[in-house]
């Protein structure tokens, strides 16, 4: 009788909680509201059995519970019955996979005229890549990746030249137009994941994945890692700004190009001061997914209280946290290892005026100075 | 290996191998029982653990980034494989299988005992990974290649080696078990036992065990190749890769081959654990309700169907892989095909309870939890099958809270409905009723508290495999406190675990006398002539099976069960005779 009574409060509790819930889905933001709609269809289906099931049960327990002198039926096979039930099954299965095959036939196949960027990962941040006047992506190799030329593009095809590449995690996209993502990685297996998109595909080192959709509103996305990628995995931040096409437009032609030895929007243009900026460096650059700013211990030394602390590293020898030896370690990061933490930082190359401001942010993040302030 | 009554001189004498080095089923399935249980509990201390640093982020600074990866993949791994797998097969099958099918033993005993201390072996290797440099791996339980042996993931040295090879030694386990346990079903059963005579239990695991035989070969290529991927530099899965700023020597692998062969062992692997909770499931429905299972036939063919489909539906783990884009189409439709038969396992089973007598005892009480959380975790799965409703889902919370259902709890609520069921007959003693349905009580509760708002969590995007959450615009504050909350809950329940433990130690030792069939069930291993079986289970003379094992409340009897080999006349064997004989099914005349 307790669990009946229970599996009902169950089902009204379920009911309930699924009306007055606060986490639901993100307000959509591009032309997928069929994905949704396919999703409330099945919701609909699988809430109205779970819901019949769940108070059949409850009802039998209530009837047919232990009685004395009360004996179970015993019943025949019923093959009509089960033939009805068979049926009736079938029939909510195929209400809800067929409207899905329709949706997902369109989500394979990227409009003609669509928009083409690539978003690249790396353990663990965002880069990206829009063709140049061609209209084409240059040829990219792992061969040629290094700190002068992240994105691995071959430094002699011509296609590649006019290349905009977006070398920090912020990129911008028009809104109202089909974009085809293309999607590379460098190293292990990433997911493009921007919820309110409802699209989304992995990245695959070794090969181009792609997955498209149209941008309905405007405003500033969270791009998240949704591929377990390592121990940086929840901090592969990233944004995605979806702007009016002129608004893109300027702010693509603000972007170098490949041939231009492209490097990263300054952020100084925020105007913010020195360490706020150095900050959001940290947080676009990737810094913080190995780097905590509160002591907690990551895959790297943690920024607090490091700027002036004296450090002792691998080979047992010391050095002191001065902005020579921080320059050092993110242009040439294996040069000295700290000591208990793994050869594993890739090299940044980071202009001055960056530098500056991230050694700035992480001198708020500690009480010690250094005694001669060297300029990196 | 024939057995006969004369063969009783064999039974050993000695403590050790009568106890330890034993080829007894009975007890090389409480050893295969008691080490599951045991690394079961690593899991769920390592799930709570987990659970801790998602309520409270940061607030013990133990649980750092690595630990939270290392404690998300080895709660993983040792749930499905070194708990769930090994106890239904090694410890439910071991046990069951001889004495439902009335068999003096399994076929082959020595492989039989061979293969728990190769399963301790290969417990004992992934439990080695905690103590050495770089501790266990932390890659998640499907140890997705190129991340799973590169930098960056923590035990990308010692720690995935052990892993690997631990489930190399497993499967080498698991493969001498399985063989033990198809032969002993198609070959060691007693007189008059014909396959459709035989109690679901046995189907489920006989079925499980040939899927298992099936699909862990997959799983064992992947994981040589991955090692050899791993310490001889060969590129199987491995492209060519910058990791950390180093150009790597690796050259022309896929990742997707691996995800592939990874998960046509991965999904036959969830109804490998499925299937035997169904089997048990539905008798001990049955035999508490006193009615015999609803579409016996249809519950048996319902069984061979999810078992042969299970092994074309693998990609549906794959949608947003990266894989052929095409492959969507046939892994979405063959995933909501299996929702059919999987359909009527549920029907069936709610139908038993339709005219029936329920007799709530604490096996019961957690076969209907089971209904209850199966039910949940299938309709989820048809929105994760569906590629379409699966793209924005995939990889988020409500993944979490679909598997934990449908093959995390689930089948836990079956295995502690089976050895409250069973323990009667293992030890001949009673377990605990109070705290039996305490256990059932949060539990079950418990399990609702935690994983239905997980679902919600999904909805709203929430990826999983996050050791935190801040800073995320999109989340809002609620979700943290939400968070709290299921980590409260998933504490209660993992504590209320011991008082589980505490029964099944207390009843062994001070549990009421059971008597030989304490539930009044009509199956094989109920009419031992001693209880515990003895050595050789049948004393002088194996029993001959008369009739189905489904003769609940035969009209007419003066008991509302008629044990399998009892020789009366009467009861439900008309359904069995058809079998048998072989009569057209279709016009026949019920008489």
């Amino acid at each position: 009788m307790a669990l009946a009574i229970v599996l009902m409060a169950l089902v009204a509790a379920a009911v309930l909680f699924h009306f007055l819930s606060p986490w639901w889905l993100t307000p959509l933001a591009s032309n997928w509201g069929q994905i949704d709609t396919t999703l409330m269809i099945t919701l609909a289906i699988t809430g109205a059995f779970f819901i019949a099931i769940n108070l059949f049960i409850a009802y039998c327990l209530i009837r047919f519970r232990q009685r004395d002198g009360h004996r179970a039926a015993h019943d025949p096979e019923n093959k009509k019955l089960e033939g009805w039930l068979t049926g009736l099954t079938a029939v909510g299965i195929i209400a809800m996979l067929a409207p899905g095959l329709f949706v997902y036939a369109a989500y394979i196949d990227p409009p003609a005229d669509s928009l083409v960027f690539e978003a690249v990962g790396q353990q663990w941040q965002w880069r990206f890549r829009f063709p140049g006047r061609d209209g084409r992506l240059g040829v990219t190799d792992s061969r040629f990746v290094s700190a002068e030329n992240p994105l691995g593009l071959a430094p002699n095809d011509p296609r590649g030249q006019d290349d905009v590449l977006i070398l920090n995690s912020e990129v911008h996209l028009p809104v109202g137009k089909p974009i085809k993502v293309l999607l590379r990685s460098q190293d292990v297996l990433h997911d493009f994941y921007v919820p309110p998109f409802r699209a989304r595909m992995n990245l695959v080192p070794g090969m181009v994945t792609h997955f498209w959709f149209t941008p309905t509103r405007t405003g500033r996305f969270e791009i998240l890692c949704a591929q377990l990628c390592g121990v940086g995995h929840f901090n592969m931040r990233g944004y995605v700004v979806v702007e009016e096409p002129a608004a893109f437009q300027a702010w693509l032609g603000r972007q170098s190009t490949f041939a231009h030895g492209a490097t990263r929007t300054p952020v100084a243009a925020t105007g913010a001061a020195l360490p706020a900026q150095g900050k959001l460096l940290a947080q676009s650059r990737g810094c913080v997914a190995c780097h905590s700013d509160d002591g907690s211990a990551r895959v790297g030394p943690s920024w607090k209280g490091l700027y002036g602390k004296t450090e002792t590293l691998a080979d047992g020898s010391t050095v002191q946290v001065d902005p020579a030896y921080i320059a050092e370690s993110i242009r040439t990061p294996n040069a000295k290892i700290v000591h208990g933490y793994p050869a594993i930082m890739p090299p940044f190359s980071l202009s001055d005026p960056e530098l500056a401001a991230l050694i700035a942010y992480m001198k708020t993040l500690s009480d010690k100075t250094v005694a001669q302030a060297g300029t990196p | 290996m024939a057995y006969s009554s004369a063969e009783q001189h064999h039974e050993p004498h000695s403590f050790w191998t009568r106890y330890v080095w034993s080829q007894d089923h009975k007890v090389i399935a409480v050893q295969y029982t008691i080490t599951a249980i045991a690394v079961g509990m690593v899991a769920l201390v390592l799930s709570n653990l987990m659970r801790l640093q998602l309520g409270f982020p940061g607030r013990f600074a133990f649980i750092d980034a690595n630990h939270y990866y290392q404690y998300v993949t080895l709660h993983g791994m040792i749930m499905v494989v070194y708990l769930l797998t090994a106890l239904f097969l090694g410890g439910f099958g071991n046990y069951l299988i001889p004495l439902m099918v009335g068999a003096r033993d399994m076929v082959f005993p020595l492989l039989n005992m061979l293969s728990y201390w190769v399963y301790l072996l290969a417990v004992l290797v992934l439990m080695a990974s905690f103590f050495v440099p770089g501790g266990p791996t932390g890659a998640g339980w499907t140890l997705y290649p190129p991340q799973s042996i590169l930098p960056g993931t923590p035990g990308s040295d010692w720690g995935i080696i052990l892993m690997l090879v631990s489930l190399l030694i497993f499967i080498v386990a698991a493969t001498m078990g399985g063989l033990n346990y198809v032969i002993t079903v198609l070959q060691a059963r007693t007189r008059g036992m014909t396959l459709m005579r035989m109690p679901l239990t046995v189907w489920g695991i006989f079925v499980a065990t040939i899927m298992a035989l099936l699909a862990f070969p997959s799983l064992f290529v992947s994981g040589v190749m991955l090692l050899f991927d791993k310490v001889l530099g060969t590129s199987f899965f491995m492209p060519a890769i910058v990791s950390m700023g180093q150009a790597l020597s690796y050259k022309g692998g896929s990742p997707i081959l691996f995800q592939h062969l990874f998960w046509f062992f991965g999904h036959p692997e969830v109804y490998i654990v499925a299937l035997p909770a169904f089997g048990i499931v539905s008798d001990l429905i049955s035999t508490h309700s006193r009615k015999k299972i609803f579409g016996y036939h249809m519950m048996v063919w319902a069984i061979v169907m999810i078992g042969a489909l299970s092994f074309v539906v693998w990609a549906h783990h794959m949608f947003v892989s990266g894989m052929n884009p095409y492959f969507g189409f046939f892994f979405a439709t063959t995933t909501l095909i299996i929702a059919v038969p999987t359909a009527i396992k549920v029907y069936n089973w709610v139908l038993t309870l339709w005219h029936s007598d329920i007799h709530l005892s604490v096996p019961m009480l957690f076969a209907i939890g089971f209904i209850s959380t199966f039910l949940i975790g299938g309709l989820t799965g048809l929105f994760l099958g569906n590629v379409s409703v699966d793209i924005p889902l995939s990889n988020t919370y409500f993944v979490v809270a679909h598997f934990h259902m449908v093959m995390g709890v689930s089948p836990i609520l079956v295995i502690f409905g089976g050895l409250y069921h069973w323990f009667p007959k293992v030890t001949g003693r009673l377990m605990n009723e109070t705290l039996g349905k305490l256990h059932f009580w949060v539990t079950f509760l418990g399990t609702y508290a935690i994983y239905f708002p997980m679902h919600y969590l999904g909805i709203l995007g929430m990826p999983r495999r996050y050791y935190a959450y801040d800073n995320y615009a999109f989340i809002p504050a609620s979700a943290q406190q939400l968070n709290a909350f299921i980590t409260v809950a998933a504490l209660i329940v993992g504590v209320t675990q011991l008082v589980f433990l505490y029964n099944l130690v207390h009843s062994t030792f001070r549990g009421r006398p059971a008597g030989s069939n304490p539930w009044r069930a009509t199956t094989l291993e109920w009419q031992t002539p001693e209880t515990p079986p003895g050595h050789g289970n049948w004393g002088a003379e194996q029993p001959e099976v008369h009739r189905w094992a489904y003769d609940y409340s035969v009209p007419g009897m003066a008991q509302d069960f008629v044990p399998q080999n009892s020789a009366v006349a009467g009861g439900g064997d008309d359904h069995d005779q058809t079998v048998v004989k072989a009569a057209p099914r279709r016009g026949r005349k019920k008489t």
